[in-house]
C-alpha cells in the first residue's frame, strides 16, 4: 500500500484504542438512564393484552388514588392536536384511540412522582376490551377477505420518499424488481422453486430505549434520547406536535447498543406528549419487556424460482416476498425495498421479476435490525444456487464464480453500478475457508455472495473547530452507539490535522449546535459522516493556513502544513496561536452518481464450516469467515469487531432466535429467559474476518461502510453449509428440533 | 449502613445513589450487566433484594476501578478494543475481578463458563475471551483466528 498507511504519524489504519474505553470499563460513562432529570415525573406505559379489540373503557380510579400518582393520561387526553405519528406512513396513535392493534400497544401512560408508584399504578389500570378477529399470519393478511388491520387510507409520513406509492389493504407497499426476458427452452435449464419462513426477531440493544422530555412554558421541547437519529426525530416531534423544527432540541448521550431498534421515533412521541400535558420533565425509561414490542425484525413468508442453464449460467429469478411488519409501518417500507433488491443477488440475469409486499398484521411493529433484506433473502436465493449447483453436478464455487458481477457491471436497472471487487472478495473468502477440502458425514461447508445498498443518503454536515489552546473537537451527528463512530471520526480528523488523537475530541450530539446528519444506520458513519468530517478538517487546515499567509503576506501555497505546524521558511505557527478557528464541511459531493439508498454497495460475504449431529438436531459451527471490504479500514479493530458482532447475530438468527406470537397475537417469549442471545458458549469454533483494502470506496481515504453486510453473508453461508451436510433448510431458525425433523424426514 | 424499603431491589439502591456503573437491562439474572460483588461473589442486583445484602459486603465498578489490579484489566481491555457501547462491560469487569481473585481461570474453558452470565450483543466475545485469556496469563489463540497482538 502507497497511502498515508505508511506514514507512521497516520491516524488512519491503525488499531488505535477506541476514545470512550476509559469511561465505559468505569462505568463513568453515561447512559440515559444514569441520568439526572430535576424536578421529573416518572412514566410507565400500560400496554394492550389484545392482538386487536376494540377499548370499551379505561377506568384509572384506582390508579389514581395510588400515592404520588400525578395522572393516567389516555387518548382522551390528547384531543387538543393530532396525535399519530409514523415517519414513513402516520399510521399510529401516540396512545390507542378506541382500537387495538396489536398486543403489546400503548393504551394509557402513569405519571407518578417516583417509578415504584408509576408501576404500582399501572397495575390497577382497567381496560375492558372486546376482542375483534386479528390477523396474525403474513399469510392470512394477505388473504383475499382478510381483515383489514387499517380501515383508512395510508396518510404518508414526513419523511415518506417523494413518488411513493401507498395502498389501502395490508399489502400497502410494494416494491417491484423486472428486467430482462428470458427466452430459454425448458428442456435448456433447471429450475429451483420453493416457500420459505423466516421468524421475526428481537434487536436485544442491551440497553432499552430510554427518554427524558421536558415541554418548555414557551412551547420548546427539549428532549434526551437513547436514539440513532436525533435530527429525525426532531423533524418528526416538530411534525406531530406542529411546532418550528428550532424549538425541538434532541440531546444524546452514549447509547447503550442499537442495531436498528433505535432508528427514527420510538418513545419519543409518547414521552413528550406526557411532558406536554404534565407541565413537568417526562423520565420514560423502557424494560426489555417494553422494547421486545416497540420493534423488531420483520418475519417474512417468500416463494423463490431461479433458474440456471446446464452448462451452470444463471438464466432467471423470481420470487414473491411478504414482509410482516405487524400493526404499523415504522420502517416496513424500506426494509421492503432492500429485501426486493437483496432477493436479486449480484449475478448476470437474463430476467429478474421480484414483487416484495410490505404487509401488515396484528402483531408488534417491525423495523430496522442490521443487515436487513440480506438478512432476509441472501439464505434463500444463495442456497437455490446451490441447489442448481447439485442439480447440475457443479461445484458451487465455480458456479458462482461464472455469474458474478464484476466492477462496473449493472447491479439493478437505474442504479449505482457495481463498485466493489467481487470476484476477488469470492476468491479471498474461498481461500480463507480451504473451500475444496474434504469433509466428513454430517460436516457442511457453504459460503455466500450479495450486496445490499447502503448510505441512503449524503446529507451529512460537520464541523471542526480549533480552541485557542489547540484543542480541537469535532461536531458531527452521527451517534456513538458503540460501532465506534466518534473513534472513527477522531482518527479522520487526526489524519488530516495530521495531530496526535490525543488532541481531538468528538462531542456527544446536540441538534442545538450539532450540524445536521440524517441518520446513523445503513452503514453511514464512517462513509458520509466520516466523509463529512475529513472535509471540515481540510477546511480548518485552509482556514488557518490562509491566516498564517495573511499575517505573512505570502500566499497560501508558500506555506507548508506539517503536523499541526505551519511553516514559511525557518519560522513556524503553532495551532495553538492560531485558533479559535473553524472548518465546515458535508458529504454531499456523494449525491453525484449515488442512487438513494445507495450511496454505495456493502458487501455480503461469508463462509461457514459446520458439523450436524444427525441423534439431536444440533448444529455445531466449526469456522466462519466474513468479508469486511472496506475499502480502506480507518481502524481495523474497529471493523474486526463490528463483523465478529454481527456474526453473533447471524448466529442466534440461524439458530435459535425467534420471537414466538400465540394464535391471538401475543408475544410468548417475552423476556431473555424465553427469547435466547447467543452467550459465550455459542462462540463458533474459529472466527476470521478478512478485511479488503482496495481503496475503493466513495468515503474518505477510499472508505466503504460495514458492519451490515455480513449478517446477510453469514445467515447465507450457515444455511448453505447445514444444507451442504445433508440437512434441507426452507424455515429458519435452524432449531435441533427443525433440523432433527428434517433428517428424520428424509431417512 | 442505608435504610431502604424492604422490597427495594440492591440494583435500585446502588443506581439512586448515584452508582450507575451496575446497569438494568434483562431484570431476570440472564445478561449480567447490572453484576455486583456480594461478599466476593458475583450476582445480578436486578433480582437481589437490598436489604438481604444487609452487614454484607457489595463491591461495585466504581469501587473496583480503585483496586490496583483494575488498572492491567483496563488497560488490556483498552488496548484490545474489546467493547463496543459499554453497557455491558461494567458487568465484565466486576465478573472478571471475581473470577481472578478466586483463581477460576485456568483455562479458556473457563472463561467460557465464568462469563456465561454476561452477555454482550455488540462484540462478538472473541475479544473479550483474548483480552481475558491474556489477563489470566493464557496461552492466546487456541483455533481463535485473527489474534493478532
Amino acid at each position: 500500500m502507497t497511502t498515508a498507511a505508511t506514514d507512521r504519524r497516520s491516524a488512519v489504519g491503525r488499531p488505535l484504542p477506541r476514545a470512550d474505553s476509559e469511561v465505559k470499563l468505569t462505568g463513568a460513562a453515561r447512559f440515559l438512564a444514569d441520568l439526572d432529570a430535576p424536578g421529573a415525573v416518572h412514566a410507565r406505559l400500560l400496554r394492550s393484552t389484545e392482538a386487536h379489540a376494540r377499548i370499551v373503557s379505561i377506568d384509572a380510579t384506582a390508579a389514581r388514588s395510588v400515592p404520588g400518582v400525578v395522572d393516567v393520561v389516555t387518548a382522551a387526553d390528547l384531543k387538543d392536536f393530532d396525535a399519530t405519528w409514523g415517519h414513513h406512513v402516520r399510521d399510529r396513535p401516540i396512545l390507542a384511540d378506541g382500537v387495538v392493534r396489536f398486543a403489546g400497544e400503548i393504551v394509557a401512560a402513569v405519571l407518578a412522582e417516583t417509578q415504584a408508584q408509576a408501576e404500582a399504578a399501572a397495575s390497577l389500570v382497567e381496560v375492558d376490551y372486546e376482542r375483534l378477529p386479528a390477523v396474525v399470519d403474513v399469510a392470512d393478511a394477505m388473504a383475499p377477505a382478510a381483515v383489514r388491520v387499517h380501515d383508512q387510507e395510508p396518510r404518508p409520513g414526513f419523511a415518506c420518499p417523494p413518488g411513493t406509492t401507498l395502498r389501502g389493504g395490508n399489502d400497502f407497499f410494494h416494491h417491484r424488481i423486472g428486467f430482462g426476458d428470458a427466452v430459454v427452452a425448458p428442456d435448456e435449464v433447471v429450475t429451483v422453486d420453493r416457500e420459505y419462513r423466516f421468524p421475526a426477531l428481537y434487536q436485544f440493544a442491551m440497553e432499552p430505549h430510554a427518554v427524558i422530555a421536558d415541554w418548555h412554558r414557551d412551547g420548546s421541547v427539549h428532549v434526551l434520547s437513547s436514539c440513532q437519529h436525533p435530527f429525525l426525530v426532531r423533524a418528526e416531534l416538530a411534525a406531530i406536535f406542529d411546532i418550528p423544527t428550532e424549538r425541538v432540541r434532541v440531546e444524546v448521550p452514549f447509547v447503550g447498543g442499537g442495531f436498528g431498534s433505535k432508528s427514527y421515533s420510538k418513545l419519543e412521541p409518547v414521552a413528550v406528549a406526557l411532558a406536554r400535558r404534565a407541565g413537568r420533565p417526562v423520565r420514560l425509561i423502557g424494560r426489555v419487556e417494553d422494547a421486545m414490542v416497540t420493534t423488531r425484525r420483520h418475519g417474512m413468508r417468500c416463494r423463490m424460482r431461479t433458474t440456471a442453464r446446464r452448462d451452470g449460467r444463471l438464466v432467471a429469478r423470481s420470487a414473491e416476498i411478504w414482509m410482516d411488519t405487524g400493526a404499523y409501518a415504522d420502517n416496513g417500507p424500506t426494509v421492503t425495498t432492500v429485501a426486493a433488491m437483496a432477493a436479486v443477488g449480484p449475478y448476470r440475469w437474463h430476467s429478474v421479476d421480484i414483487d416484495a409486499a410490505c404487509v401488515y398484521t396484528h402483531l408488534p411493529p417491525a423495523g430496522s435490525y442490521r443487515g436487513f433484506g440480506g438478512a432476509h433473502l441472501q439464505w434463500i436465493g444463495e442456497s437455490q444456487v446451490d441447489e442448481l449447483a447439485g442439480m447440475l453436478g457443479l461445484d458451487g464455487l465455480r458456479m458462482r464464480r461464472a455469474n458474478l458481477l464484476r466492477r462496473g457491471e449493472r447491479f439493478l436497472p437505474g442504479m449505482r453500478p457495481v463498485d466493489a471487487d467481487l470476484p476477488g472478495d469470492l476468491e479471498a473468502l474461498a481461500g480463507a475457508l480451504r473451500w475444496g477440502e474434504d469433509r466428513g458425514r454430517w460436516q457442511g461447508v457453504g459460503l455466500s455472495v450479495g450486496l445490499t445498498p447502503a448510505g441512503v443518503s449524503a446529507d451529512s454536515r460537520a464541523r471542526v473547530e480549533l480552541d485557542g489552546l489547540g484543542r480541537v473537537s469535532v461536531h458531527v451527528g452521527s451517534q456513538e452507539i458503540g460501532q465506534g463512530a466518534r473513534s472513527v471520526h477522531r482518527q479522520i480528523a487526526a489524519d488530516v490535522l495530521q495531530l496526535p488523537v490525543e488532541r481531538v475530541t468528538v462531542a456527544a450530539t446536540d441538534t442545538a449546535h450539532t450540524p445536521y446528519d440524517r441518520s446513523t444506520g445503513a452503514s453511514r458513519s464512517t462513509t458520509v459522516a466520516g466523509l463529512a468530517v475529513m472535509r471540515a478538517a481540510q477546511a480548518l487546515r485552509d482556514t488557518v493556513i490562509a491566516r498564517v499567509a495573511g499575517l505573512v503576506g505570502v500566499p497560501v501555497d508558500a506555506l507548508e502544513y506539517r503536523a499541526g505546524r505551519i511553516v514559511h521558511d525557518d519560522r513556524g505557527w503553532e495551532l495553538p496561536d492560531l485558533g479559535p478557528a473553524c472548518g465546515e464541511g458535508s458529504a454531499h459531493e456523494l449525491a453525484a452518481g449515488a442512487t438513494p439508498p445507495a450511496l454505495f454497495w456493502e458487501v455480503c460475504m461469508g463462509g461457514a464450516k459446520v458439523t450436524v449431529d444427525p441423534r439431536t438436531g444440533r448444529v455445531d459451527v466449526d469456522r466462519v469467515v466474513t468479508v469486511a471490504d472496506v475499502g480502506r479500514a480507518i481502524n481495523p479493530d474497529l471493523v474486526e469487531r463490528q463483523d465478529e458482532g454481527c456474526v453473533m447475530q447471524a448466529v442466534g438468527n440461524a439458530f435459535f432466535e425467534e420471537l414466538k406470537f400465540d394464535e391471538n397475537g401475543v408475544l410468548l417469549n417475552d423476556s431473555l429467559l424465553g427469547y435466547r442471545v447467543p452467550a459465550l458458549s455459542d462462540l463458533p469454533g474459529a472466527m476470521r474476518c478478512l478485511i479488503v483494502e482496495n481503496e475503493d470506496g466513495p468515503g474518505p481515504f477510499g472508505a466503504r461502510g460495514c458492519g451490515e453486510g455480513a449478517f446477510g453473508g453469514l445467515l447465507g453461508a450457515l444455511v448453505c453449509a447445514v444444507v451442504d451436510a445433508g440437512v434441507p433448510v426452507t424455515a429458519l431458525p435452524m432449531t435441533p428440533d427443525r433440523v432433527w425433523r428434517a433428517i428424520a424426514g428424509r431417512s | 449502613v442505608v435504610d431502604v424499603e424492604d422490597t427495594a431491589l440492591l440494583l435500585d439502591v446502588l443506581r439512586e445513589r448515584g452508582l450507575t456503573g451496575a446497569k438494568r437491562s434483562c431484570d431476570l439474572q440472564v445478561c449480567g450487566t447490572c453484576t455486583v460483588l456480594l461478599d466476593g461473589l458475583p450476582v445480578s442486583a436486578c433480582c437481589l433484594l437490598a436489604a438481604d445484602a444487609a452487614g454484607r459486603v457489595v463491591e461495585t465498578v466504581e469501587g473496583l476501578a480503585a483496586v490496583p489490579a483494575n488498572r492491567l484489566y483496563a488497560e488490556i481491555f483498552t488496548r484490545r478494543n474489546v467493547f463496543q457501547c459499554g453497557f455491558c462491560a461494567p458487568g465484565f469487569l466486576v465478573t472478571l475481578h471475581a473470577a481472578m481473585r478466586n483463581g477460576a481461570l485456568r483455562d479458556r474453558d473457563d472463561i467460557v463458563r465464568e462469563f456465561g452470565g454476561n452477555l454482550c450483543r455488540c462484540t462478538g466475545y472473541r475479544a473479550i475471551v483474548d483480552a481475558v485469556a491474556e489477563i489470566a496469563g493464557l496461552p492466546a489463540g487456541q483455533g481463535q483466528e485473527g489474534e493478532q497482538r
